[in-house]
């Protein structure tokens, strides 16, 4: 599905003392399939953008088109469910939201809201539980008895049982140790590829950004500051500082290493064997 | 004397549990800077907590200062052994800042007069003198931590435990309280323990402890802990990107004489090489 | 549109009904900011008390002059303390009107529908209206001047004397300083599942009343579990920083009864003197 932000403005409590004003003028456009990054410093509009994706808000003035889906400021969108069924949001800290007796109903929470039919339920939970990876033998416990992992799991496969075209990713790594992160970025990845999705990425992790992305976002103050492929995004690490952000370790290594060996030195979409590679021609360079 | 230490010390929460954490013995000199990782569950948060008499080793024994802890001397344990948690909410407890910070002074009986000096100047270790009125909800989860760690350092402790205080900060949250904490333990010899799965945030540290399903996987410090790739990956910790690097280097032939721990250092032993052929 | 509530929504929600302690505090720090809150609650309280002995024009107006005055010294703009009265202009019209209809003294002024208005009912209506108008009027300053942390230590000085009676004074205290410390955390909290639940289908606006209230579950569920939570954090993180009751506790927050404190003290009991000596004794 595409999405398309046409001018959009979103006011906090317009006309009031506590006015303000969380996104600005902002128009960009994700074609169907595509997989971006939004990162941006806290308090740059994020979340905001993010609740447009399933009409949580609808634009103060410009409007916003989700597949089929438009939302304007004062139209009440026709089919909001509709929209809702199709666009997945995992939510940060989604294990939050768990709230039913065992694993399995938990998952089929939202099928059954969206109306799927029951047998087809049944299929989905299962589906769902081995897509991230929980083992079956958990349907039948309580969520609030698993390990923080497990329960991260299983709100993600609840928001997956709805099967959505669209999946938007709000920090869906935070608090996990460094296999747990690998293990659910993999995960999202491998969803991405097999079923097509749009999905969308609110990261902190630049090194995310550049391995799973083909498109980036960067925000400010509610105003889209940069916008283009990680790479190219990625070249101008001095813009980016003045946003409070940084680029992956990657490229700050290779600017240390450009300015060291006096010689540009530029990225190539490595590994770290690449990488080692390139290092290795250049300390290898005759010293003149 | 050791600024804490753990002898034999085994814990589970009930009997007929499983043991979270089996046979651990280890020390902390004064003033040293300990790193404690390994994946979640591994049992390294249970540590931190028995550290200030927040549980009590099953089996074992822990020497504080000299003094083996005890349900009698809790109180003054803790004052010597301060603590910082994860959740940047769930442990500030005043309504401002100030506040916040005067709550362990006030528990403790610090007349009033006393108090502000020891606010203030704590504050200002963390740089956060500023925000003296601010309310924790106008404040980053870094600021609050911030807060947090100023909150333990006025009570003067001698060791301070970060137990994945910066887990659920965003990067920029990371580096301030990594720059505060490296800061204030240099300046004061404060012995310090940070408890973390982030592999850049132990590279700073003087030793490491890596934890395994409740056991002393290894005691090292962090220049040799990296060399050990493979098997730091078995146990679902990752090691950081100039330690990939190099081991790449290596595959291409070319081995450095020391595992290097930061860019600088990786960078320099490229350059020697360069300048010597 | 379907959709879940904001935190601001919920806020609203909150003065709507009235709860004083959320969100009425105008920061101008004016001299009543300053004051002791301890002789705020205490004047509040007595004002309360001693305006039922007004019953002519002088006594009134002298009550009527100290809140007014009160108000002005307090530089919050009267649109904020109109909005305060809001939903208090209904009752104190209201009251009014009931007076005008029941009350049956004096000469008839005038025939409404066949219904006589007497004098004695326009004077006693508006005697009503305006001490309710008054009460509300100086019980809102302390919501408006005062912090909810300032009310607490208050709360907590004035109600000290009762430690003696073995009750725990200190804990009350705590527990309010920890509530308001914590409200703005949980609505914060409430917006995020509420929005992760609508995301889920819920639909909290619309719909019949029993499903309605079948979709707040959902949403009481994870908040209590993370309610609990955090108590359970809390309450460790208190410990580690060597918590353990009142005994022995020093305060920072200390409060004292300045000049401009025993100042309004004096002006207030001159002016129930005052009042006293003039109301009419017949």
């Amino acid at each position: 599905m595409d999405i398309t932000f046409k001018q959009v403005d979103y006011t906090y409590q317009a006309n009031s003392p506590f006015e303000h004003k969380a996104l600005k003028n902002l128009s960009f456009h994700l074609p169907g399939g595509s997989f971006t990054a939004i990162v941006g410093h806290t308090g740059s509009g994020k979340s905001t953008l993010l609740q447009h994706l399933n009409g949580l808000v609808r634009p103060t003035s410009g409007s916003v088109q989700i597949g089929e889906h438009t939302l304007e400021p004062k139209k009440k969108p026709k089919q909001a469910k509709e929209l809702r069924k199709q666009v997945g949001i995992v939510f940060q800290y989604p294990e939050h939201q768990l709230f039913e007796e065992t694993v399995e109903k938990d998952i089929a929470f939202g099928p059954r809201n969206f109306g799927v039919a029951e047998k087809e339920i049944a299929k989905r939970v299962k589906e769902s539980a081995a897509a991230v990876g929980l083992d079956l033998s958990l349907l039948s416990r309580s969520p609030f008895e698993l390990s923080g992992g497990q329960m991260r799991r299983v709100a993600i496969a609840g928001v997956l049982a709805v099967r959505p075209r669209v999946l938007v990713l709000d920090e869906p790594t935070a608090g996990l140790d460094p296999r747990g992160q690998q293990e659910i970025m993999d995960m999202f990845y491998r969803l991405h590829k097999e079923q097509q999705l749009t999905t969308i990425l609110v990261t902190h992790s630049m090194e995310d950004a550049l391995t799973y992305a083909d498109h980036m976002l960067v925000l400010d103050k509610g105003e889209k500051y940069m916008e283009g492929t990680p790479v190219k995004v990625f070249q101008d690490r001095q813009a980016l500082q003045q946003v409070q952000l940084d680029v992956p370790e990657i490229f700050q290594f290779l600017q240390k290493t450009s300015e060291r060996f006096g010689k540009q030195v530029a990225y190539e979409g490595e590994n770290v064997d690449r990488l080692a590679e390139q290092l290795a021609d250049l300390a290898g360079d005759k010293h003149e | 004397m050791y600024a804490i230490e753990f002898k034999n010390v085994s814990f589970r929460y009930e009997e007929e549990q499983p043991y979270v954490l089996r046979n651990v013995s280890f020390q902390v000199e004064a003033g040293e800077w300990l790193a404690i990782i390994g994946h979640n569950g591994s049992g390294k948060s249970t540590i931190a907590k028995l550290m200030n008499g927040l549980l009590f080793p099953t089996e074992g024994e822990i020497i504080i200062n000299g003094i083996p802890l005890n349900e009698e001397n809790i109180w003054e344990i803790r004052r010597q052994v301060g603590m910082v948690f994860q959740n940047p909410d769930n442990q500030f407890v005043g309504t401002t800042v100030r506040d916040d910070v005067a709550f362990g002074l006030e528990n403790r009986g610090v007349p009033r007069a006393e108090m502000m000096d020891r606010i203030t100047s704590s504050l200002e270790q963390v740089r956060m003198q500023d925000y003296l009125l601010h309310e924790p909800y106008r404040l980053s989860g870094g600021q609050k931590q911030r807060v947090a760690i100023a909150g333990v350092l006025a009570i003067s402790p001698s060791v301070i435990i970060l137990d994945e205080a910066t887990a659920m900060l965003d990067p920029l949250g990371r580096k301030e309280i990594l720059d505060t904490v490296h800061h204030v333990q240099a300046a004061q010899q404060l012995g310090l323990i940070t408890i973390t799965h982030d592999l850049n945030e132990v590279m700073q540290a003087h030793r490491v402890l890596v934890m395994n399903d409740g056991e002393i996987w290894t005691t090292t410090v962090p220049r040799e802990l990296v060399k050990r790739q493979t098997e730091l990956q078995q146990i679902g910790l990752d090691v950081p990107f100039v330690t990939q690097l190099a081991h790449a280097l290596e595959r291409q032939g070319i081995t450095l004489d020391e595992q290097p721990i930061d860019h600088e250092e990786l960078l320099d032993a490229l350059w020697t090489l360069h300048s010597n052929k | 549109m379907t959709g879940s509530l904001s935190s601001w929504q919920i806020w609203q929600v909150i003065n709507m009904n009235n709860l004083l302690i959320v969100g009425q505090y105008v920061p101008t720090n004016s001299i009543v900011h300053r004051m002791d809150p301890r002789i705020k609650m205490l004047i509040i309280f007595f004002y309360v008390i001693f305006i039922f002995f007004a019953n002519n024009i002088v006594s009134y107006a002298l009550f009527t002059v100290f809140a007014v005055g009160g108000t002005l010294l307090t530089k919050v703009p009267w649109r904020f303390i109109a909005k305060g009265l809001t939903p208090v202009w209904f009752l104190i019209v209201f009251t009014f009107i009931l007076h005008l209809f029941v009350t049956k003294e004096g000469t008839v002024l005038v025939n409404v529908f066949g219904l006589p208005i007497y004098s004695g009912a326009l004077e006693q209506g508006a005697v009503i209206s305006l001490r309710f108008f008054l009460l509300i009027l100086l019980t809102s300053l302390l919501t408006l001047t005062t912090t909810p942390i300032e009310i607490t230590d208050g709360v907590e000085s004035l109600l000290g004397p009762l430690r003696r009676f073995k009750f725990p004074v200190h804990e009350l205290a705590l527990m309010m300083s920890i509530s308001l410390r914590f409200i703005p955390t949980l609505l914060q909290e409430t917006e995020k599942i509420s929005n992760a639940q609508a995301s889920r289908g819920v639909d909290f606006r619309t719909g019949p009343f029993r499903e309605r209230v079948r979709a707040v579950i959902p949403l009481l569920v994870p908040l209590f579990v993370s309610a609990f939570k955090r108590a359970e954090e809390l309450a460790m993180a208190m410990e580690a920083r060597g918590y353990r009751g009142g005994e022995g506790r020093t305060k920072l927050r200390e409060l004292q009864v300045m000049k401009r404190d025993v100042a309004a003290l004096v002006i207030f009991i001159i002016v129930v003197a005052a009042a006293l000596i003039t109301r009419d004794y017949s």
